[in-house]
């Protein structure tokens, strides 16, 4: 009887694990119609044709060795599936952790699981440098960036392995739940190298450094695009509770559902309300932005905080993401969806807010982590950048960003019956 | 002949179309076209950076009539499309060499 509890809760978890890998999957439709929305309609079919693409090669390199270099094991998942044995190790697992332990499912659904992070983490480059950057150029870092970099880092804090034998994260009181840092700040670190060797839109800044709008094409599908990820972030944040089948772990997941929403709840309306007293109007864009910053500042630690505090923390990243829009454009760092400050400002902000409400985190084991992922990723990626800048060039010439990335990159436009 | 070629703001297109029929104009050809006048353009806000608007959307209407008609058609347009704002529009007025309709093969005043 004991085994068929066991085996039971077994199946939920790994059914569990799935369905919430399944959600974060679709936050990758979330990024693709959010990213089209906010770009002009002569780059649609290019960064479409991106962000199904960069999901693609995100699962292909990290079956290939991303897994591997994470969480150990063997490259190509040889051996995911259990083997023979899996019956009787996973019944001897359980009877170790007993029924309230720790969670045992299946090496598969961890896999699946993780292996949407990771394109999570590249659809967030995606969209910084809409508009301008080659797609093969964007497609080779991706194969970089989900196979090496995004790995590295993980293996370092998710995984538990020192960092190249120095020091070791989590025992320095580092801890990021979901990923505020490993997934969305590490993310906005790439991306922030990218747009540095990429240089702004043309047309974006005036020859006086005054600051041009370059409206999105499509506001209802930005919209929708905030509605997926905001759902998507159920899987992301409540999935990474790990376990459910049983009352605390249960609870533990519905808490965390609870405080993601009331995050981006927070976050919205916080953006929305200080856009509208900085320029007069209720801006859409930062409200969307707002929203994600929200469930950005939550992800690193979705479980502690009260409904209240979760509120509170999402409005405090929707606050800074706006502040951080503006200031990256007085950089002249031309972001078009404002990847760099909803994943980046807003995910060292959730990293940061994670003492406040959890007791076993330090604030300095969280500096020290942030700096540890951003340099690793920002140092790697600025040189993946600048090799293929001189190897196959990263940007568009300057007709074809003028016609449009669709037609230069893909031969198709977008909307081929719309006239303006 | 004349033909008779206003550029009016959008929204007032409906009163333009039922103020010329009423006073018997057979036909009348819309596009849509944007440009700017005295009015110029405006401009607009987009995460916290200002755009302008250099051109903005107007409605022309194309009308040919008879020379009979040339003071009425002028009065109906210019009342209806008036709002009193800066933007109203403008009408210009050439003279029509010929007109000939097509399934008829009518020329001159009979194919207005």
């Amino acid at each position: 009887m004991e085994d068929q509890i066991y085996q039971l809760q077994y199946a939920i978890d790994t059914f569990y694990y799935l369905v919430c890998g399944a959600l974060v999957m679709w936050m990758a439709a979330g990024f693709a119609m959010l990213e089209s929305g906010l770009v002009r309609a002569k780059n649609t079919t290019e960064i479409l044709t991106k962000n199904i693409s960069l999901f693609a090669v995100s699962c292909i390199m990290y079956m290939v060795c991303g897994y591997a270099i994470m969480y150990g094991g063997t490259v190509f998942l040889s051996g995911i599936d259990g083997g023979e044995t899996l019956v009787a190790d996973a019944l001897a697992s359980k009877a170790e952790e007993g029924f309230e332990g720790g969670a045992v499912y299946s090496g598969a659904s961890d896999f699946f699981f993780q292996v949407v992070f990771v394109a999570t983490c590249m659809s967030i480059v995606s969209g910084a440098v809409a508009e301008r950057m080659k797609l093969l150029a964007f497609l080779a870092f991706a194969v970089i960036m989900t196979g090496v970099i995004y790995p590295m880092e993980g293996s370092w804090t998710w995984g538990g392995n020192a960092v190249f034998g120095m020091y070791t994260l989590g025992d320095l009181g580092f801890s990021d739940f979901a990923g505020s840092g490993i997934v969305h700040m590490a993310g906005a670190a790439a991306a922030l190298a990218g747009v540095l060797l990429l240089g702004p839109r043309k047309g974006k800044y005036a020859a006086d450094g005054s600051v041009k709008a370059i409206p999105g094409c499509n506001l209802p599908m930005a919209t929708l695009g905030t509605f997926i990820l905001w759902m998507g972030w159920f899987g992301f944040n409540g999935g990474s509770v790990l376990k459910l089948a049983d009352v605390s772990n249960a609870n533990a997941v519905a808490m965390v559902f609870l405080n993601t929403n009331a995050a981006a709840a927070g976050g919205l309306v916080a953006a929305l309300f200080v856009a509208r007293a900085m320029f007069g109007k209720f801006d859409l864009t930062m409200a969307l932005n707002g929203a994600l910053a929200g469930l950005v500042a939550i992800t690193a630690e979705p479980s502690t905080p009260t409904a209240l505090e979760a509120t509170i923390f999402g409005a405090v990243g929707g606050v800074l993401v706006v502040f951080s829009i503006v200031f990256m454009d007085k950089l002249k760092i031309d972001d078009p969806v404002g990847a760099i400050s909803v994943h980046g400002s807003c995910g060292l902000l959730g990293l940061l807010l994670v003492p406040i409400t959890n007791d076993g985190v330090s604030f300095s084991g969280q500096i020290i982590g942030a700096l540890t992922i951003f340099v690793w990723v920002f140092v790697t990626s600025l040189i993946m950048w600048s090799i293929l800048k001189a190897v196959l060039g990263i940007r568009v010439s300057e007709e074809e960003e003028a016609t449009g990335c669709d037609v230069s990159e893909c031969g198709l436009e977008a909307y081929p019956e719309f006239t303006k | 002949m004349k033909l008779v070629t206003a550029i009016i703001k959008p929204f007032k297109l409906d009163d333009a179309r039922e103020a010329l029929s009423e006073i018997g104009v057979q036909g009348i050809t819309v596009t849509e076209v944007k440009g700017f006048g005295r009015q110029k353009g405006h401009t607009e806000l987009y995460r916290g950076a200002e755009y302008v608007v250099d051109f903005l959307p107007k409605v022309k209407i194309e009308v040919a009539i008879g020379d009979d008609l040339l003071d009425q058609t002028l009065e109906a347009i210019t009342k209806a499309a008036n709002t009193g704002k800066i933007g109203d529009g403008k009408i210009f007025v050439t003279d029509l060499l010929q007109v000939i309709r097509i399934r008829t093969g009518e020329t001159g005043e009979e194919a207005v």
